[in-house]
């Protein structure tokens, strides 16, 4: 058979093209075997480059699509709805990723880097060639959903889903619901009353006769796909296995506790943020005069990032402080006021009217905080007035970072699912799949991605539960046409693989060829385990059989020998 | 052996150890350019044909990667990994090929890091050990 393979080469703006020769690329496909048409794109996925494809597909009469760009983790199901839409059978789409495992990864090395793609694109050519096109199978989806912590983004997911009328189990691992929120009174920069807002999100989820509450309990266990995970669920002395066809994981973020910074947990006076925020839903405040130190633990070499949260809480804590005693005397020590938006830019007015006192330090002169024994008093930098000047304070404040928890590795193992560098979890794509994992069925929300406001939690939080109640309230998930397939011809009924499937998909049955093994679609996970049970090369998982797999390897071979020449 | 490049197949399961790659590329960790990896649904669908067929042709080294024990996204597959793919570097090893050539590790969709560990290992080793015997039977 004779195929019309397309090959289009990504630039990804220039997170592909600062490391790969693209155009050396495009040409090198030109002579690859069954290639009708090479190109290139500035940014495949985008509207333009998408439509680039099918009008190319339609012109040079194509019926194979490669595309070498970023990873088919993200992006296969655009490219191939592409294909779809330009009349291809989805699965006649191959995808080779030159950025992930190729650009980004080898930086300093253009060269080399540039062969290397070439050799990724003669294999996803070789394996193109050999694509047939798929049926898809539907499987039904379990109508309950799994939450995994109950802070204000798990409660938000909770509470939209069960409006939905959604089965929802929300697991928490303290003995109380509300997380950061627990020791905050009110939200700012608009003043929202957190225990209210808690309270009634509790109530919610309380009052709906579908919603399981697990208090001090953790998920220890998950198993299976989208439509269909099953979870062991351990706490308060027992143990409960429960059913769901979408999981949402909201467990947030901690507190970073300063230990021997300024002093804190050695100097009586010197505090956290959220310590302050205790204090003053207490109404115990005692001190006059007042110094928050921001950026304490973050913006820094280690802790890069910028935790969003702390200067707002800087600037409304201020500000009630000097509600509840307009005698006091507040400073924010800070590197830059981040007060975006309108309302919290507001409130940063307002601290400055109202007498509270900025002072700029910058990361190579930070603040010292000392004392005579009896008097705390913080020395700095004012970057402003360009001289060192002294504060006097009976109380200091350290706005610390949101940091990641420290169980959230096994969080992150548990549901196998990616973190970044400082614990928080990783979506699918920033900007394309907000909210979702890599995973399908699994999401994510609130400060555990990062750390956001509470606003932000909560439309996360009904952002995490909109998607989750698609597959569930469609009833079906798609099943991927990956599935094993048995050539009753070749196979000797041997029973190899009905034993190594995890799944007990596979029988053998009385065929026209005699005795072979049949697979149960519905079933069949697509593992492919039984692939290589086979001594017969009798049984073949569609999109992975032997054949393409043979062939990348081929042209691995081939290919290695070409671009060395 | 002075500018001997190895040339490498990688075997990554869809789930864990090509999620790992990917997070590696995120984090833009460096790693050497030898090893090209191809996506399977699980380690344990590769079959020891490939391994034998890609060493038998005159590819330097083999890498199957899967989840860790206990991880498989499909619950026990990666058990008959961890029997077949050592057996097959045995087998092969009877055969002439340091079994040193075929290497099974397990990478996390979390472990961007040991990804870029286990590549880098492999790739010395490799390159410690020459061009595949039968590299020239081939090219
Ligand atoms: C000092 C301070 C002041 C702030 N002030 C403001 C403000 O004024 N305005 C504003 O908008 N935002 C503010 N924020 C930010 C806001 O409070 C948080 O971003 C928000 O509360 C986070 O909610 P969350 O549900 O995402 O996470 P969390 O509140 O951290 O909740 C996560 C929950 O998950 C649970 N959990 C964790 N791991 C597991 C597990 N493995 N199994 C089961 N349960 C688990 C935890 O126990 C917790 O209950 C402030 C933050 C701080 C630290
Ligand atoms: S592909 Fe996996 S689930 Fe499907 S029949 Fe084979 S072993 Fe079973
Ligand atoms: S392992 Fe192969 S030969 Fe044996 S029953 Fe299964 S498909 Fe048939
Ligand atoms: S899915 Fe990763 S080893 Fe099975």
């Amino acid at each position: 058979m004779t195929v019309r393979i397309g090959v289009f080469i990504c630039h990804c703006g220039h997170n592909i093209a600062s490391t790969v020769d693209v155009e050396d690329v495009v040409e090198y496909a030109k002579g690859l075997p069954g290639v009708v048409y090479s190109g290139h794109n500035l940014y495949s996925c985008s509207q333009e480059g998408l439509t680039a494809i099918k009008e190319s597909i339609k012109d040079n009469e194509l019926d194979r699509v490669v595309v070498a760009a970023c990873t088919p983790r993200t992006h296969e199901p655009v490219f191939r709805r592409a294909c779809e839409q330009a009349g291809i059978n989805k699965y006649l789409f191959e995808f080779v990723n030159i950025r992930e495992h190729c650009s980004w990864i080898h930086t300093k090395e253009k060269e080399e880097a540039t062969k290397k793609a070439k050799k990724l694109v003669a294999m996803g050519v070789a394996k193109a060639a050999l694509l047939e096109p798929q049926e898809e199978g539907e499987s039904d989806v379990v109508p309950k959903a799994v939450v995994i912590g109950a802070g204000l983004s798990g409660l938000s997911a909770a509470a939209a889903l069960l409006n939905q009328g959604i089965e929802t189990h929300l697991v928490e691992k303290e003995a109380t619901v509300g997380g950061i929120l627990r020791d905050i009174a009110v939200i700012g920069p608009d003043d929202v009353d957190a225990q209210e807002l808690i309270r009634s999100l509790t109530e919610t989820v309380e009052k709906s006769p579908k919603a399981h509450l697990h208090l001090s309990s953790r998920v220890t266990e998950l198993k299976g796909f989208i439509g269909n995970f099953e979870l062991t669920i351990e706490g308060e002395g027992k143990e409960e296995t429960v059913q769901a066809g979408a999981v949402i994981v909201a467990t947030g973020g901690v507190e970073h506790r300063p230990e021997g910074e300024y002093g804190f947990g050695e100097l009586k006076g010197v505090i956290t943020q959220l310590e302050f925020e205790k204090i003053l839903g207490s109404g115990g405040l005692g001190a006059r005069r007042i110094v928050i130190i921001n950026c304490v633990g973050s913006r820094q070499p280690g802790r890069e990032y910028c935790s969003r949260v702390c200067c707002n809480a800087s600037l409304k804590n201020a500000v009630r402080v000097l509600d509840a005693n307009p005698d006091a005397a507040v400073t924010i020590v800070h590197r830059d006021i981040m007060s975006c938006g309108t309302a919290a830019e507001e409130l940063y007015r307002e601290a400055s009217d109202r007498g509270v006192r900025f002072v700029r330090y910058g990361l190579d002169q930070r603040p010292e905080v000392s004392t005579d024994g009896e008097q705390l008093v913080v020395e700095v930098f004012d970057e402003t007035l360009d001289e060192k000047i002294e504060l006097e304070s009976d109380l200091i404040v350290l706005a610390t970072p949101i940091v990641s928890p420290d169980d959230s590795s096994d969080t992150g193992k548990l549901l196998k699912v990616p973190r970044d560098k400082h614990g928080f979890f990783l979506e699918a794509h920033v900007k394309l799949r907000p909210v979702e994992f890599a995973t399908d069925g699994v999401f994510v929300c609130g400060s555990a991605r990062w750390p956001v406001s509470a606003r932000e939690c909560i439309w996360q939080g009904q952002a995490a539960a909109a998607k989750a109640s698609i597959p569930i309230s469609e009833g079906k998930v798609v099943i991927e046409a990956i599935t094993a397939e048995v050539d009753p011809e070749k196979c000797a009924a041997c029973g190899n693989c009905v034993l190594a499937c995890p799944y007990d998909a596979i029988e053998i049955i009385d065929t026209e060829s005699g005795r072979a093994a049949k697979v149960n679609e519905a079933q069949c996970k697509g593992c492919g385990t039984c692939v290589a049970a086979c001594h017969n090369d009798a049984i073949q998982q569609k999109g992975f059989s032997s054949r393409q797999l043979g062939a990348m390897i081929d042209a691995l071979i081939r290919a290695t020998t070409e671009v060395a020449r | 052996m002075t500018g001997f490049r190895p040339t490498i197949l990688a075997f990554c399961c869809n789930w864990c150890s090509y999620a790992g790659a990917d997070l590696a590329g995120v984090n833009r960790l460096q790693m050497p350019t030898n090893v090209n990896v191809v996506r399977v649904m699980c380690s344990a669908s590769v079959k020891p044909e490939y391994v034998i067929k890609a060493l038998s042709q005159g590819i330097d080294g083999v890498l199957v990667l899967g989840c860790h024990i206990g991880d498989c996204h499909y619950m026990t597959g990666n058990h008959r990994t961890a029997k077949r793919i050592p057996l097959t570097a045995k087998v092969l090893e009877t055969v002439g090929i340091d079994s040193r050539r075929v290497k099974l590790d397990w990478v996390s969709a979390a472990e961007g890091d040991k990804f870029q560990q286990v590549i880098t290992d492999f790739v010395e080793v490799v390159t410690g050990l020459g061009p595949n015997p039968l590299r020239e039977v081939r090219f």
